[in-house]
């Protein structure tokens, strides 16, 4: 399949990507180029076939593992805001959300 | 000393522990071929020579009270996709070209550990997205043995800094063939382990059922003794495998009389250069004079996996990299109307445009009423191409094959077609979707002097062997330690 134009900018509003519209045409051709590509698997039947989300699920245990319910990490707060754009007070400061 | 940037970290670790040189001595070296060759290589984006000469006179000292392994006072190069403390981490991208990581990754632990010094990081495809290492946000890398040419990617800064002599060895990482695609292409090894066998604490996620971590060096032997620091669990990865330690250098000079090795017809098909098939079957020769068996087999989803690794592994991407906000880290832009367009501008100004592809077209296979055509069915096909190695591997021990089908290709020339340069992973992509171990050793040279590099396929936790096989190999040739004469100091 081919994607629309309307489909693209859909896309980058999902995705949080702004697209200016001189870049428009690349971007939708260059999608169009990758989903050509892509495209050429769907025709295969993989009917009965069990989806394969982790690579080693027939060799070895993967399982998610458990952990005791305890408190491991340290409050390094100032530590982790310090590669912030914005902070104030320990917070961290985004544009106005409600008005 | 002038010889000295040549030799194995094998050597090194010797000349260290006889006292014949320093780990001071040995960094300066190194940092001074750095100082001279990186302007035109481009394979470090950051250099700090006061904390490497610092960490080489931790490992004197260490050296001195008699303390410290085989690794201790090596310098080693990281690519710049790892977090270290204290040393900015900007994975090749704008988005974080200021990032002073507040934790370093597990790898970077180990090393630190073991007593390698830092001697920087290394320039990359941005969020390990490419094949060639012009995808980064600090200039493309140059190929050390043409300096017009792509030294593959996305470690191609990890590759060239080993080509050139500016390291002894390097780390990289391999989601799709990012270890061992820039070690053909530059004439040295690369290994990518076995899924969930080196954490991936640190390691900026792109594809994370895909992303490993992996040695680089000039000798199989070297990426051996690499593993025994890099592999191990870390309960932070929680797909860290719980496995008992190994000694990767144990093996290292098997019997190759009766070794099986398989040789897909799909490997040497159509599209492969003259150049790199002459030197993987000229390879295969040699095998077959030491006693290997060689199989003919098919792997008949081979041209399924690239189709198949760009559904899975941009569907991936553009899950991990949402983190990417503008709020908490990274690139946020001046001018935005509301916290939505302050997201979307700082997105579309920090990433490149490759990551905004695959984080678009992620972003369709993921949505409502496309998401069971698209990404449901390439875990499914991901199923037949692991089906498709299990059966390979009842009938021998290892699958050989050329790395890339072609050898490193002119700076710009794929450049503008995203397609043409997904396919030069056609071979790498395949190991990485059924989690299998490969790694890439050079295996000649084409006719324009360019190295071909030749790969080798396992099974899950055959990096013994696999080490094993290429250093035999690598004791009867003399391909990987062939040096760029375009390579001054």
């Amino acid at each position: 399949m081919s994607l629309a134009a309307d489909q693209v900018r859909r896309l980058a509003r999902l995705a949080r990507i702004a697209i200016r519209p001189e870049e428009s045409e690349t971007v939708l051709a260059s999608l169009n180029r990758v989903l050509g590509l892509i495209d050429q698997m769907r025709a295969v039947d993989t009917s009965g076939v069990e989806p394969m989300a982790h690579a080693l699920d027939a060799k070895a245990s993967v399982a998610q593992r458990l952990r005791p319910d305890a408190v491991t990490e340290t409050d390094q707060r100032e530590l982790f805001q310090s590669v912030a754009p914005a902070v104030e007070r320990g917070l961290y400061l985004v544009p106005k959300v409600i008005e | 000393m002038s010889s000295l940037h040549n030799a194995s970290v094998a050597e090194l670790s010797a000349a260290l522990a006889a006292g014949k040189v320093s780990s001071v001595e040995l960094t300066r070296m190194f940092l001074d071929r750095i100082a001279g060759l990186n302007g035109e290589l481009n394979a470090f984006i950051t250099v700090d020579e006061a904390r490497s000469l610092a960490d080489a006179r931790r490992a004197d000292a260490r050296r001195a009270r008699g303390e410290g392994g085989p690794l201790a006072g090596i310098p080693l190069a990281h690519k710049d996709i790892f977090c270290t403390r204290g040393m900015l981490t900007t994975c090749g991208s704008k988005m974080l070209a200021n990032f002073a990581s507040p934790y370093d990754a597990h790898i970077v632990e180990r090393f630190d550990q073991a007593g390698a010094v830092l001697l920087g990081k290394c320039n990359m495809d941005q969020f390990g997205m490419g094949s060639s290492s012009e995808n980064s946000h600090f200039g493309p890398v140059r190929n050390p043995w043409d300096r017009r040419l792509v030294p593959g990617g996305s470690s191609g800064g990890s590759a060239a800094a080993v080509a050139a002599r500016m390291a002894p060895a390097a780390t990289g990482t391999d989601t799709g063939g990012s270890t061992r695609q820039p070690a053909a292409l530059s004439g040295i090894c690369g290994l990518r382990p076995t899924y969930g066998l080196v954490s991936r604490y640190g390691l900026i996620a792109f594809a994370s059922s895909l992303d490993q971590a992996g040695p680089m060096a000039k000798s199989a032997a070297d990426l051996a003794l690499m593993m025994n620091v890099m592999a191990g669990f870390d309960p932070r990865d929680s797909t860290s495998l719980e496995r008992p330690k190994e000694d990767y250098t144990r093996d290292l000079e098997p019997d190759l009389a009766g070794l099986r090795i398989g040789l897909p017809k799909e490997y040497f098909g159509e599209g492969i250069e003259p150049g790199v098939r002459g030197a993987v079957e000229e390879a295969v020769r040699w095998f077959e004079t030491r006693g290997a068996a060689l199989v003919a087999l098919e792997l008949p989803n081979t041209a399924l996996a690239v189709p198949v690794y760009y559904v899975l592994a941009p569907a991936e991407a553009s899950s991990n990299l949402a983190r990417f906000d503008g709020v908490r880290y990274g690139h946020r832009a001046k001018d935005y109307d509301d916290l939505v367009d302050m997201y979307c501008r700082s997105r579309a100004e920090g990433f490149g445009a490759e990551v905004k592809r695959r984080i678009l077209v992620g972003t369709f296979v993921l949505s409502h009423g496309y998401y069971d055509a698209y990404y449901l069915q390439a875990q499914k096909l991901r199923r037949l191409i692991a089906r498709d190695f299990a059966e390979a591997f009842k009938r021998c021990d290892v699958i050989l094959g050329p790395t890339a089908p072609t050898t490193a290709f002119a700076i710009g020339a794929k450049a503008d077609d995203p397609v043409q340069m997904y396919l030069n992973d056609i071979f790498t992509i395949p190991a990485p979707l059924a989690g299998l171990p490969a790694l890439s050793v050079p295996c000649g040279f084409d006719a324009k002097g360019l190295p071909v590099g030749l790969q080798l396929t396992g099974d899950c936790f055959s990096e013994a062997r696999l080490l094993g096989v290429a250093h035999r190999y690598q004791q009867a040739t003399d391909w990987h330690l062939r040096v760029p004469t375009e390579t001054p100091l």
